[in-house]
């Protein structure tokens, strides 16, 4: 059998459509993986998990094994969690603290900068090995860069600066940090892992869909709107059981008081579905009061106001980020193959922010990204249904087009869907793939 | 030593555990005390649900909600449904106090659904109070071998 000749990316799109070889061919995905997940900014990992000096983290970029960690000035590197050696993974812990990296099979030493430092029966290899050659080590990536406690690396030497990077969408990260009445989270309560038989690009493209809940999440909507609220709760079942309504909204909400909002490099946020008082118990909670207590006595009233009249929804940081701020709740995708993906979900938590407010996060994260929810189980059904789908072929062509004639400007740079139900931030992540996958070359 | 638990007990656990395969899912529900609570914890040892993620955690209110859609039977995440078959074995009391008995087991669910199958197994807990000549749950916690592994979605309970 004849390999098929490797696609052209720019050919797999056209206005308000995808093929369907972007999903489910293996050379395209080999191509993401050099060109995307080998050049943009990628975000491995939060300050909060390496706090000290020796502390790491292993982490991915793309398919990558990396470590991320903390070296003896503080200074954060991510390493290529490869022996330069014969090859094996050297940090086989998920995390923890060391002065230095040890690889099991010949005991070559890495410093937590990633140099070799020590090479045992060195006297055996040949005159030309150098222990002092920096590909003789445990390869760093060449950039590393955080935005407020956010560690992004990039595999390639030269790019836009993080900040360029994100651009506007650095306001979904204050809006997250700013929430903290001590002004800084940490990640805390844990991390779902769960994957689904799909393309990667399947994840972020349904985070923004505001025309899905009330489809895919039928069954959990059905169930919660009929439940009785006599019935005992310790506080789990309240906050999950309200998430699970408010997904039923009526269509004419989704039209009329949220947005989409989408910016260079494929990011975007939905905005305006959840505020506070339709979800974090209300602003008649007392512990939300409290909050807002210790948000105004450390912030003063006015900045708490601006900070909390901020309603976004998830934001998407292109190519591989989902994050919401009311609960902390932030997703890193990572493409495992062309038909195979695996999702962390962490939770954040405000330092300063009454202690009950984290066990919300908690029951929050349980029923909306668990991996028993019964909200994310019908999500990862849609994927995999997807994956099987775009084999068939009966339709060439994916439609992305929703909204496509009614988009305009945004007021901060970017382009907006007239409302929430638009695919504008699906077509513009596809601007920034063929932005990755085709530089430069002019559209056929 | 681990005591063996009697054969009430026992007979109850393979009960439930067969109602489950069954999907029985409202008679399921109805084992559970009016403040039952179910966990499957995310990490091993982990020491509460509050704090820490779990792959389930239900109070009362919430495990109806899990059971209404799984009953209602339209849920994609089921569309096809999963076969399950559990086996209860190891069956021991750990503690017995003011009527609540925990009772510790093992158990093996293999899970079938759409040309896969899955292999879940571990450690199961119950707190069981003797009603009308029959247990109520009072709550019951699953820890599974694999439970911070890479995970497809988690539609049936254990």
């Amino acid at each position: 059998m004849q390999a098929e000749p490797a696609p052209n990316p720019r050919e797999l799109i056209q206005p308000g459509r995808v093929h369907r070889r972007a999903y489910n061919d293996p050379q395209i995905f080999e191509m993401e993986m050099e060109r995307i997940f080998g050049r943009a900014w990628i975000y491995v990992g939060h300050e909060s998990q390496i706090p000290n000096p020796g502390d790491f983290v292993s982490t991915r970029m793309g398919r990558r094994p990396m470590v991320m960690v903390r070296h003896s000035d503080g200074e954060i590197f991510v390493i290529h969690n490869q022996c330069a050696h014969r090859g094996a993974m050297v940090v086989a812990q998920d995390a923890g603290n060391t002065e230095e990296f040890v690889c099991c099979y010949h005991g070559w030493t890495y410093g937590t900068d990633g140099k070799l430092i020590r090479v045992p029966l060195q006297h055996g290899y040949p005159g030309h090995f150098n222990p002092d050659d920096p590909g003789t080590a445990m390869v760093k990536a060449p950039r590393v860069e955080s935005y407020r406690g956010f560690v992004f690396a990039s595999l390639a030497k030269d790019g836009p600066a993080l900040t360029d990077f994100l651009g506007y969408m650095t306001t979904s990260f204050d809006d997250m940090i700013d929430r903290a009445p001590d002004g800084e989270i940490e990640i805390a309560g844990g991390v779902f892992k769960h994957a689904f038989d799909g393309n990667w690009k399947l994840y972020l493209e349904n985070l923004c869909d505001a025309a899905h809940p009330l489809f895919v999440h039928q069954s959990s909507i059905e169930a919660a709107v009929e439940q009785d609220d006599e019935v005992h709760t310790d506080g789990a079942g309240e906050v999950a059981v309200r998430q699970m309504r408010q997904n039923g909204a009526p269509y004419k909400f989704w039209l009329e008081e949220v947005g989409i909002w989408t910016y260079p490099n494929g990011h975007s946020f939905l905005g305006d579905y959840h505020d506070d008082e339709k979800l974090v118990a209300a602003k008649r909670d007392p512990v939300f009061a409290e909050y807002i207590d210790t948000m105004e006595a450390k912030k003063g009233v006015g900045e708490t106001q601006r900070i909390l009249e901020v309603t976004r929804w998830n934001s998407n940081i292109y190519p591989n980020i989902s994050f919401m701020s009311q609960f902390r709740q932030f997703r890193v995708v990572h493409p495992v193959s062309v038909n195979r993906t695996e999702v962390y979900n962490y939770s954040f938590r405000m330092k300063g922010a009454p202690e009950k407010m984290f066990e919300d996060t908690v029951a929050f994260s349980n029923v909306t990204n668990g991996t028993g929810s019964l909200v994310l189980t019908d999500d990862l059904e849609t994927y995999s249904r997807i994956g099987i789908g775009v084999n068939a072929g009966g339709a060439e062509w994916i439609e992305v087009g929703r909204g496509y004639e009614t988009d305009r400007p945004g007021e901060n740079g970017g382009v907006e869907g007239k409302d929430s139900t638009s695919e504008v931030y699906i077509r513009n992540m596809y601007d920034a793939w063929l932005d990755y996958m085709s530089p430069g070359e002019d559209a056929s | 030593m681990d005591r063996i638990a009697d054969t009430d007990t026992e007979s109850f656990l393979i009960h439930e555990a067969r109602i489950l395969d069954e999907r029985r899912w409202e008679d399921w529900l109805a084992l559970f005390a009016d403040d039952g609570w179910y966990w499957v914890p995310i990490e091993e040892g982990q020491k509460d649900p509050k704090q820490t993620v779990s792959l389930m955690y239900d109070d009362r209110r919430l495990l109806e909600t899990r059971v209404r859609r799984l009953a209602a039977g339209k849920l994609h995440a089921q569309s096809p449904i999963s076969r399950t078959t559990r086996t209860v074995a190891n069956v021991t009391v750990e503690n017995e106090d003011k009527g609540k008995t925990i009772v510790r087991s093992k158990f093996q669910m293999i899970e079938y659904r759409r040309d896969k199958q899955r292999l879940f197994g571990g450690t199961q807990w119950h707190s069981l109070s003797a009603i009308d000549g029959g247990f109520r749950i009072n709550w019951k916690k699953v820890e599974l071998v694999n439970c911070d592994s890479m995970m497809d979605g988690l539609s049936v309970p254990f």
